[in-house]
């Protein structure tokens, strides 16, 4: 029965009340039905392959994810070791904040605007950043801010909800805290987001995307030893963020204190003579190379740069004309003037080109080569003494001209001029020695006699930077042993002093008219100290041609002074520095004066102190005794 | 007329089938919602199993052609109903789909609106003059099939009106339709499907967009299919164990003892699980092909494969879900899935298949 019809079903068995008719014969769509079976069969398949697809072909590709899904580390930054002064003052200290950072994992780029706003951060910084991360793994976090006011901490907990945004999260971290007033702000300088270009450095191959390193300065150079190794927290969070189960804290190792050799009594003192001004002053030990004072101005706050440095303030710390974040002291190179005149007069010394009473008439000025050289007043008939003492140029002249410039050129090198001192700052100026072969390598060019006149006064193409100078003049006074100067204690005992074997006869007459200088109504004279034997030079450098300098009134003299103290074994070497002053260097000698000042009160302040101490307690005294003998062996 | 089905009529092998199936739900809805404010969800589940295997006995001892001579105030009563929704309905995760009843019930109206289309596409088909669907007989049911679809979309509730494709197609299917309409049908499902695509509500959109490439915006609407394939595949071979599965646990998976429970019985039971689970799907849906293989008329065999296809589409759009295959759509999958309407919806079109089994020997 293939066909039946309505009426013969109706008629043989009413199967349905009412006028409902069916028709009868369920076999009619057999294919059909088959065709659904094998339909349900590729359903399956299809479904099936697809779990196959995920749990047995790359379950640990999910498996991995799941897990990152559920494990969140949270960094634990590492605070920064401190630096200390020589007596062990904090100079840089830390404290303890609040950071944001946001989770890529959850993060909506919609919210990015709102978070800016709601932070005061600029939106443009913050999307540039999250750029920069985006070829990092998604699970590592990103700090957005650091220093979080307690504002923002009021809008971090209002909005962190899943429903708002949950990307937001804050973690403890240690703030750099500078002085204040950018007292040794150069040499500290300050850290910083490592930054693109370092990390493809290979000595930052260690440290990751965000990591906070040195910038410039001691943060820069000693940052292995300050950087600590940042903890983790690990925890089991949910989706929302919150932690069920904590797995385990990796806790931060802080990194260690660094001692300078800079004493903070006498960097006030250099600080406050050269405020407003600028230059630079830098004191150091000749007979070790420790620096005890190193200022420059005009400085910076690096709190600014402590927390991410706005881009308004380093608009205005970069377009400064003053160049606020140069370091005078190690890369400002500047002609040293007269500064340079021991050095010439002990190359003529030893090179037997003149001795002690070889003299030279000071009419005002000199003849050479067809020009004539003026000096700054007339002195008559001038020898070494009278010629240091009162820097009388055209004695310089004669004997610069006598010496011949390779000769200078050779005794500068060996004192230091024309290379880097190899402080352990970075980016230091090496200034420039000129000689026969320096100009024909730089310049292809034969060397002109007349320029030899000029460096006799330290004009023409001699530069130095305070730190080279003090060095320079400092190795010498101490009879040719120059120490690599530096900043920290542990540097002290690093390497042996580069020593030079020099006729020390001429080293005393070149003292001796140093101290003539200062205390033999020379150009120095107001460096004295009563009681305290003070040798020292001035001088005061052109910075451009005469002409030049009197058609610009903005282009003036730079003034120098170089003193140290006592005058054999000195203790202490001060370079001063004046930028664009116009007036001779015998006015910045006050300031070479006062730190060597605050330095002797200081030593006899302790000397009275330990005296009295002894004087009362016999135990320390002992005490006292055998840590001489210690410190002597 | 049988006057009464017998004990060993009814279909055992399917009951028992059913049986397991919801027994594996209830144990992922213990896991997926223990320590969560929806706890309680298991036992409530229990409670709903047991309800409607009492609907689907019941349901089993009405002849279906009873019922269909009350096709149309069932259809019309439905209908309305639906308009009631839009009205006074429950509103909840954007969208309108539930009326409530004194006693904290809230039922879904359209689960149970499908049975009504059921019986009225075996009804129509049934009453067909001719060998092949004629074209004004498509226009008419699709017409009557097509009204509560679009009072569903409104709420707006897209997968569930969808579901009501698969009955209408596999009616015309069985029923015989020519090739050109078939030809004319795939054009006009293009048209609607390119037009409608621009009427869809921006988060559907956004569903779309995500199922084609959910990495695009995996916090966003991506982030369920990601999630749920990351579930799956972290399950591998043997699970992670039952409340041992970390994103269903710690809620990585969203509404895991709803619409992605298939997720978190996968992350927890692994392939073999699946596997289990798929048999028995697919022995339940073969259950109900042969029940209409053996139907007594044609109405039977209708009703039988209307239950069957809407099943093998809800198993395919949910589970292609839950593997990443098919957009999310939040539809349930039936007899797993937590809530009284799909459970009872799927239990009394059981009851339906079981109503046509038992009557088989009529002739």
């Amino acid at each position: 029965m293939s066909f039946p019809s309505l009426e013969h079903h109706s008629d043989q068995q009413p199967l349905l009340p009412g006028k409902i008719q069916l028709r009868d014969d369920p076999k009619f769509a057999a294919t059909k039905m088959a065709v659904f079976q094998y339909s349900a069969v590729v359903v399956f398949l299809f479904l099936v392959t697809g779990f196959w697809d995920l749990q047995i072909r790359n379950p640990e590709f999910y498996n991995e994810r799941a897990e990152r899904n559920r494990i969140k580390e949270l960094p634990i930054v590492a605070p920064r070791g401190k630096i200390l002064d020589r007596d062990g003052r904090v100079i840089v200290d830390n404290h303890s904040t609040w950071s944001l950072i946001l989770s890529r994992e959850n993060l909506k780029t919609e919210h990015l605007r709102q978070i800016a706003d709601g932070l005061h951060l600029d939106y443009t910084d913050l999307y540039k950043k999250l750029q920069r991360y985006k070829n990092r793994p998604k699970y590592e976090p990103i700090i957005i801010k650091e220093e979080l006011t307690p504002a923002d901490m009021a809008f971090v907990e209002a909005h962190r909800d899943p429903d708002t945004f949950p990307e937001m999260e804050t973690i403890e971290s240690q703030r750099r805290l500078y002085p204040e007033n950018g007292i040794l702000a150069h040499v500290i300088g300050y850290t910083g987001e490592i930054s693109e270009s370092e990390l493809d450095l290979p000595q930052y191959a260690k440290y990751n995307q965000g990591q906070i390193v040195g910038k410039t300065g001691i943060e820069r150079e000693y940052n292995d030893t300050l950087i600590g190794v940042d903890g983790e927290r690990q925890s089991v969070v949910d989706n929302r963020g919150r932690e069920r189960e904590l797995l385990g804290i990796k806790e931060a190792k802080p990194g260690r204190n660094l001692q300078l050799t800079v004493d903070l009594d006498l960097q006030v003192v250099a600080e406050l003579a050269l405020e407003g001004r600028r230059g630079a002053v830098v004191a150091l030990n000749p007979q070790n190379g420790e620096v005890l004072a190193m200022a420059s101005q005009p400085t910076f706050d690096p709190n600014k740069f402590a927390v991410r440095i706005k881009n308004a303030d380093w608009r205005e710390l970069t377009s400064d004309p003053g160049n606020p974040l140069l370091n005078r002291a190690i890369q400002a190179q500047c002609a040293p003037g007269s500064t340079f005149k021991p050095i010439v007069a002990i190359a003529g010394l030893e090179t037997g080109s003149v001795d002690e009473n070889t003299a030279f008439n000071c009419p005002g000025g000199a003849n050479y080569f067809g020009h004539y050289y003026k000096c700054w007043a007339t002195h008559g008939s001038v020898s070494l003494h009278k010629g240091m003492a009162q820097s009388c140029d055209s004695y310089f002249y004669g004997v610069g001209n006598k010496t011949g410039i390779d000769n200078i050129a050779f005794y500068a090198q060996q004192a230091g001029i024309g290379t880097k001192t190899g402080i352990d700052l970075p980016n230091e100026a090496s200034g420039t020695m000129p000689s026969t072969e320096w100009k024909l390598r730089n310049f292809r060019q034969k060397w002109f006699a007349g320029e030899t006149i000029s460096v006799a006064i330290g004009q023409g193409a001699v530069t130095v930077t305070p730190l080279q100078l003090a060095s320079a003049i400092g190795g010498l006074a101490a009879g040719g042993v120059w120490h690599r100067p530096h900043m920290t204690v542990a540097a002290s005992k690093v390497e042996k002093p580069r020593e030079w074997a020099l006729n020390q006869e001429n080293v005393k007459k070149i003292v001796y008219g140093m101290y003539g200088v200062v205390n033999e109504g020379g150009t120095g004279g107001r460096a004295k100290l009563p009681g305290i034997d003070v040798c020292g030079k001035t001088g005061s450098a052109q910075v451009a041609s005469a002409e030049y300098e009197a058609a610009h009134k903005d282009v003036k003299d730079n003034a120098w002074f170089i003193g140290y103290a006592p005058c054999n074994n000195p203790e202490i070497i001060v370079a001063v520095l004046w930028e664009n002053v116009g007036v001779h260097g015998q006015f910045a000698a006050p300031t070479a004066r006062d730190v060597m000042k605050s330095y002797f009160d200081k030593k006899t302040r302790l000397a009275e102190a330990e005296a009295a101490r002894v004087r009362t307690n016999p135990v320390a005294a002992l005490n006292s005794a055998f840590l001489f003998r210690k410190l002597n062996n | 007329m049988l006057q009464s089905a017998g004990l060993k009529d009814f279909d055992w092998t399917m009951f028992f089938v059913v049986l397991i199936i919801c027994g594996l739900g209830v144990l992922q809805i213990f896991s997926a919602t223990h320590g969560t404010i929806w706890q309680g969800s298991w036992w409530k589940q229990l409670l709903f199993i047991a309800a409607g295997v009492l609907l689907m006995w019941l349901v089993a001892h009405i002849d279906y052609h009873a019922l269909m001579t009350q096709v149309y105030p069932l259809y019309i009563a439905s209908v309305v109903l639906l308009v009631v929704v839009l009205l006074v309905g429950k509103r909840a995760f954007g969208s309108t789909r539930w009326i409530a009843f004194p006693g904290g019930v809230h039922l879904q109206v359209s689960e149970f609106a499908k049975i009504a289309v059921i019986l009225l596409v075996a009804r129509f088909l049934t009453e067909l003059s001719s060998e092949v669907l004629k074209l004004q007989d498509l226009l008419k049911l699709s017409a009557v099939i097509l009204v509560p679809m679009a009072l569903i979309a409104k709420e707006p509730d897209l997968g569930t009106a969808l579901t009501y494709l698969p009955i209408l197609g596999v009616g015309i299917f069985l029923a015989g339709l020519p090739w050109r309409y078939w030809t004319a049908i795939a054009v006009i499902a293009l048209v609607v499907v390119t037009v409608g695509y621009g009427s869809l509500h921006s988060y559907q959109k956004a569903r779309i967009v995500s199922f084609l490439d959910p990495e695009r915006d995996p916090q966003g609407t991506g982030y369920q299919l990601i999630q749920s394939k990351i579930a799956v595949g972290a399950g591998g071979t043997w699970g992670k164990g039952v409340t041992k599965g970390s994103q269903t646990q710690l809620r990585f998976l969203p509404v895991p003892h709803t619409d992605f429970i298939f997720s978190a019985f996968a992350e927890e039971h692994g392939f073999i699980g699946v596997m289990v689970v798929m048999v028995l799907y697919f022995v339940l849906l073969m259950q109900i092909v042969q029940n209409a293989q053996t139907a007594p008329d044609r109405a039977g065999m209708y009703v039988c494969m209307g239950v069957g296809a809407l099943l093998l589409f809800h198993i395919l759009v949910n589970v292609g879900m839950v593997v990443g295959r098919m957009p999310v759509t939040g539809i349930p999958l039936p007899l797993m899935s937590y809530g009284g309407s799909s459970i009872w919806s799927t239990f009394l079109m059981l009851g339906l298949v079981n109503s046509v089994r038992v009557r088989r020997f009529v002739n």
